[in-house]
């Protein structure tokens, strides 16, 4: 279980942007987490990625309390996590070519004997054609380097699946593409997701349960 | 038909060109037109063309780019007018821009009052403080930006109040063709319908608008025709009604585009659309179609409101053609 208990969080003590949010995400489940713009579902996101240190209440992952966020995380913690963003151009490093992004949290793990084979695989799981691997992500659309991002959240092979607005900024195409990428993954691997953002639509389409944000949080 | 067209796009053709002799052919022959009180909205995936072609009619292109064909805005061709009189008189006179990203538009540190007002200024004959000030708050008021914000910064404006603000700015030069490149990205649902009901307010009070986006949703809300485009190409130029409703997309590219939004079956196009730099001689969308055969290997021409040698369904009724705009604010 992904739980999430009693979580305030924000970037000032004094006006937290989050305040006594409960949600729990079983494994296998994909919850969606709807909310307008703004409304703070965001750092609830980054809370639950284990990015984002709460102020108050607790993330329980796995039966296992975090103590510690970002790189205090445990890596056994950290990398049972995968993240995928709203802006693939801010989550990318802008020198790495897309087959090293990938590569990135297998070489970070020492598995880069075998990064190279695995990224080969995953390319194929995005759709992501060979020539695209060897370029940086100023030569490639925001759809293919959305692709190229969540093939890197899925490197590690997470038990949990966190999309902060994964879709916002592409076509409908590549929206039911990479949709269908983590919904075969979560099919072969029974990981939990917990995916947030504002169209209502799609998150019904796409999650077993969709949460409004009121439901979530105390406001 | 429609009345005179404002804009009247023949042949339009882009091209870059890259160190080494490489070329990408980022927009090819596209033919429109836009009428005054009429919405074209111009759909299609990322890096297919959209805002280059958009670059393109305000002369923005960059120093390594070649154009071919016309784009007649009244008796003057955006694609050879020189840069004195496009900025003199065509940009923010004849041709409004309403921005992608409102808050990379704005200048940070000035207010948007300072903003207005300086557009007014250099684009209208007011003189005078005063007169300014007032004019300023008219053309908020036009754009239905509140007044006691415009003493705001844009950080401190929500995303729809600074997409007003930057509609404001272009329509205070009373520009009869509105541009609008993606301005609803990133945007929720809610504030996306609000943008685009605005947009269409302006539309019905005379102006012609070109609406790039890849927003289907925002795309059926406001448009009275639609032009797909794919790989550079317009592959189908329809009624709005007839595309999203019945018949339906004739083309199979625009079909599939349809066909994934979750509120339909969605299912992705399979495959990745074609480098722009190294098109097929013909058809570019024939390897992801499932209706491909032989003929596709010849480029298809625009014939019937579509470009394919397999279009889906019949032309649609020619009765949709001549439909009043607000026949389309279901």
């Amino acid at each position: 279980m992904l739980e999430l208990r009693a979580v305030t969080a924000g970037y000032d003590r004094r006006a937290p942007v989050v305040r006594d949010a409960h949600l729990t995400v079983t494994p296998g489940e994909a919850v969606g987490l709807l909310g307008p713009s703004g409304c703070g579902k965001s750092t609830l996101a980054r809370v639950a990625a284990l990015l984002h240190r709460p102020d108050a209440g607790e993330v329980v992952l796995d039966g296992t309390p975090v103590r510690g966020f970002r790189h205090r995380a445990p890596r056994e913690q950290r990398t049972a996590i995968g993240v995928v963003f709203q802006q693939p151009r801010l989550a990318a490093d802008p020198r790495l070519r897309l087959a090293d992004l990938i590569a990135e949290p297998l070489r970070a793990t020492g598995r880069r004997a075998s990064a190279a084979e695995r990224v080969r695989e995953l390319a194929d799981t995005v759709g992501l054609t060979p020539d695209l691997l060897g370029r940086r992500p100023h030569e490639v659309s925001d759809g293919q380097l959305q692709r190229a991002c969540l093939a890197r959240a899925l490197s590690l092979e997470p038990r949990w699946l966190v999309c902060d607005e994964m879709t916002a900024m592409l076509d409908a195409s590549t929206t039911a593409a990479l949709v269908r990428v983590v919904e075969d993954y979560r099919a072969s691997t029974g990981a939990g997701l917990l995916s947030v953002g504002h169209d209502r639509t799609l998150l019904n389409r796409w999650c077993d349960r969709t949460l409004p944000w009121e439901a979530v949080t105390a406001g | 038909m429609t009345p005179a067209p404002l804009l009247a796009v023949r042949d339009l053709s882009v091209r870059f060109l890259l160190p080494g002799g490489r070329r990408v052919d980022a927009v090819s022959d596209a033919s429109f037109d836009v009428a005054p009180g009429e919405c074209l909205a111009l759909v299609g995936e990322s890096g297919c063309g959209k805002s280059v072609l958009a670059s393109a009619l305000l002369g923005l292109l960059p120093a390594n780019a070649r154009t071919a064909g016309h784009a007649h805005l009244g008796d003057l061709d955006l694609l050879t007018a020189d840069e004195r009189t496009l900025a003199r008189t065509v940009r923010g006179r004849r041709v409004g821009l309403v921005p992608q990203s409102p808050a990379a538009h704005l200048t940070p540190v000035r207010t948007i009052r300072s903003h207005i007002e300086e557009t007014v200024a250099r684009l209208t004959g007011v003189r005078g403080r005063a007169a300014r000030r007032k004019a300023a708050e008219q053309a908020s008021l036009r754009a239905e930006f509140p007044l006691d914000h415009l003493d705001r910064h844009p950080h401190e404006l929500s995303g729809g109040l600074a997409q007003r603000a930057v509609t404001a700015l272009a329509l205070i030069g009373g520009a009869p063709l509105l541009l609008a490149d993606e301005p609803t990205t990133g945007l929720d649902r809610d504030l996306v319908d609000r943008t685009v009901d605005e947009l269409r307010r302006h539309v019905d009070d005379g102006h012609a608008l070109l609406m790039i986006t890849h927003d289907l949703a925002a795309a059926e809300r406001i448009a009275d025709r639609v032009a797909v485009m794919y790989a550079g190409r317009i592959v189908e130029l329809t009624d709005a009604a007839a595309f999203f409703g019945s018949p339906g997309p004739r083309h199979p590219y625009s079909r599939g585009l349809l066909e994934a939004l979750p509120e339909r079956s969605f299912t992705p196009v399979p495959g990745l659309p074609p480098e722009l730099g190294s098109l097929p001689d013909g058809c570019a969308f024939a390897p992801r179609c499932d209706r491909a055969t032989d003929a596709c290997g010849a480029l298809p021409p625009f014939a019937d409101s579509v470009a394919c040698h397999h279009p889906v369904t019949a032309p649609a009724d020619a009765s949709h053609a001549t439909r009043t705009p607000e026949d389309t604010r279901a």
